[in-house]
């Protein structure tokens, strides 16, 4: 199946080449026949070893949502919080309003949603389990390139939610801070975008705001190499075996300077093709780097400071798994561009997966004049439950 | 009044088996023939408040729930909400409530409901309140009620309409 998948993604990809070309006559005009495929009744379970959400092809639609906890929420309230969020997001998932439900309607349509939950640094302080805490479980050590701004950074909760279809998420969304509002703030919102569900195979490499192909080196979800890199195995007993962690960046895109570089300059920065993210050295999107071939001159074909090259890593135990998701707010009045990504990366160890490849790029990567970080934050994603269950029993239970 | 209900509880249980889900654990097992499906209370400090879910009969007679207790509020009481003078008002319910064989009684927000009359344990956000429901001929059946913060569920109350 995986390898039908990515044959199903790579002659999209050719598609999306010859459009891009071009080649108007490859899109077609819209038919009589209705779509057969109900997007909207899809659901995903939610319980299981794993939360859902992280393996869960990424769907069209995030909101990231980060809170505060009040002052005097203990380790109790925070039993009492994530029970009740916890039931939420098990019935919103599978389609039913949660209980109290204001507009129960609006819950009718799961569109695969998930609710992912994630602990940040200061919820094992507020919980008096500061012990608990994973080793690398703090806020990303400062980098040259950062610009960060306080209103992108940090918070002590995050609910993660992902859906086919917007009012899915908004309604999600609604519910879930509604019931914790009584326990804590909402600090940020990030909201994410990826192109609509059915306007291409399943499969396909998204592309982000720059135009890149983006996420084609992702462990494959399902496989060994991903369940290596990504579900932690080591630390504390309460987030082995079923969870992970995540870094999550803002990394605005330097549209307007970028829209100044040509395709050869864009493509070299990168190492990758635009036209269908395969290297420099290769033909086809998931073909391997080849970091030693160079070209007539002499020169790496591919820079050792293309962004390719510098995210690379030789042991798939390195690897990071991206879930990322476009943004776009409204641009200034002069009609400059806020939009960038909202880079979600889980790995099973920040310090050990996330940070030498952070490193790596904030050294060198050419890419870096067209991105900047401008939000951080990590957060500790506990295993999935059982029915009865609830998100983070094992730690604060 | 009641086949609307009972229709409900059907379309409940034809989707709980199409999502495969198991019952709801808060629902507690009892030798009684009722069920009580996706209960909740709402969030009070003191004073007033109401618990609701859908009281399932899975058995082949019917039930009359006669009265409720639970470990929140020691005084509490069976109501119904109906219109007076153009408000929608709650009263204690005269006999109790039946619940048909094989039927369903939905107990919510802006209709009937388990009133607590003077909570003296707070009811906080995501606890677990006990409740107790007697029958006719004296059995039980208890429940665990999920506490929720609600905007709604503001009828007024007319004890003297009774």
């Amino acid at each position: 199946m995986p390898h039908r998948v990515a044959r199903r993604a790579l002659l999209a990809g050719g598609a999306l080449t010859l459009a891009g070309a071009g080649a108007a006559a490859l899109v077609t005009t819209a038919g009589p026949e209705p779509s057969t495929v109900d997007f909207g009744g899809q659901a995903v379970p939610f319980h299981g070893p794993h939360q859902a959400g992280i393996e869960t092809p990424a769907q069209a639609h995030a909101a990231f949502v980060a809170l505060d906890l009040k002052p005097g929420t203990d380790r109790a309230a925070l039993a009492r919080l994530m029970r009740l969020l916890t039931d939420d997001a098990a019935r919103l998932t599978r389609g039913t309003p949660p209980l109290a439900d204001g507009q129960p309607e609006l819950a009718a349509v799961p569109a695969r949603l998930t609710v992912t939950f994630g602990f940040g640094p200061g919820l094992f302080d507020a919980a008096g389990l500061v012990a608990q805490r994973p080793e690398s479980l703090r806020p990303l050590p400062a980098f040259g390139i950062d610009r960060l701004r306080p209103q992108w950074c940090d918070g002590d909760l995050l609910l993660q939610i992902c859906a086919d279809d917007p009012v899915t998420v908004a309604h999600a969304q609604r519910m879930l801070v509604k019931d914790a509002r009584a326990f804590a703030s909402v600090r940020w919102v990030q909201r994410g975008f990826r192109r609509a569900r059915g306007m291409q195979d399943d499969g396909v490499t998204q592309r982000n705001v720059l135009g890149q192909v983006d996420g084609t080196a992702n462990p494959e979800p399902g496989t060994d190499v991903f369940a290596g890199a990504v579900w932690t195995d080591e630390g504390p007993e309460w987030l082995r075996g079923g969870g992970t962690t995540l870094v999550l960046r803002r990394i605005r895109a330097e549209l307007e300077t970028w829209d100044a570089a040509d395709t050869v300059g864009k493509e070299f920065a990168v190492g990758r093709r635009l036209a269908d993210g395969a290297p420099l050295t290769g033909r086809h999107e998931h073909d391997p780097l080849d970091l030693g071939a160079k070209n007539a001159i002499g020169f790496p074909v591919i820079s050792e400071f293309s962004h390719a090259a510098r995210a690379h890593v030789l042991s798939d135990r390195q690897r990071i798994f991206r879930r990322p998701y476009n943004y776009d707010e409204p641009p200034a009045a002069d009609g400059t561009a806020d939009a960038g990504l909202v880079f979600a990366s889980f790995q099973r160890d920040i310090a050990r997966q996330f940070l030498p490849i952070q490193r790596n790029l904030a050294e060198a990567d050419l890419l870096n004049e067209w991105i900047t970080p401008i939000g951080s934050a990590v957060f500790a994603i506990p295993p999935g439950c059982e029915e009865g269950g609830w998100i983070g029993q094992a730690l604060l239970g | 009044m009641s086949l609307p209900l009972r229709t409900f509880g059907a379309a409940l249980l034809l989707t709980l088996a199409g999502c495969g889900a198991s019952s709801t654990p808060s629902a507690v097992p009892s030798q009684s023939a009722l069920v009580v499906k996706d209960p909740w209370v709402k969030t009070a400090d003191s004073g007033m408040s109401a618990a609701y879910g859908t009281v399932m009969n899975t058995g082949g007679k019917d039930v009359t729930i006669v009265s409720v207790a639970s470990t929140a509020s020691p005084m509490m009481e069976l109501h119904e909400t109906t219109m007076v003078d153009g408000k929608m008002a709650m009263k204690p319910k005269e006999g109790g409530f039946t619940i048909p064989a094989h039927g369903s009684h939905e107990f919510k927000p802006g209709g009937d409901h388990f009133m607590l009359m003077d909570v003296k344990t707070p009811v906080k956000p995501g606890d677990q309140v006990t409740f107790t429901l007697t029958l006719q001929g004296g059995d039980t059946v208890r429940f665990t009620a999920l506490g929720k913060d609600f905007a709604g569920g503001n009828e007024s109350y007319q004890p003297g309409m009774g």
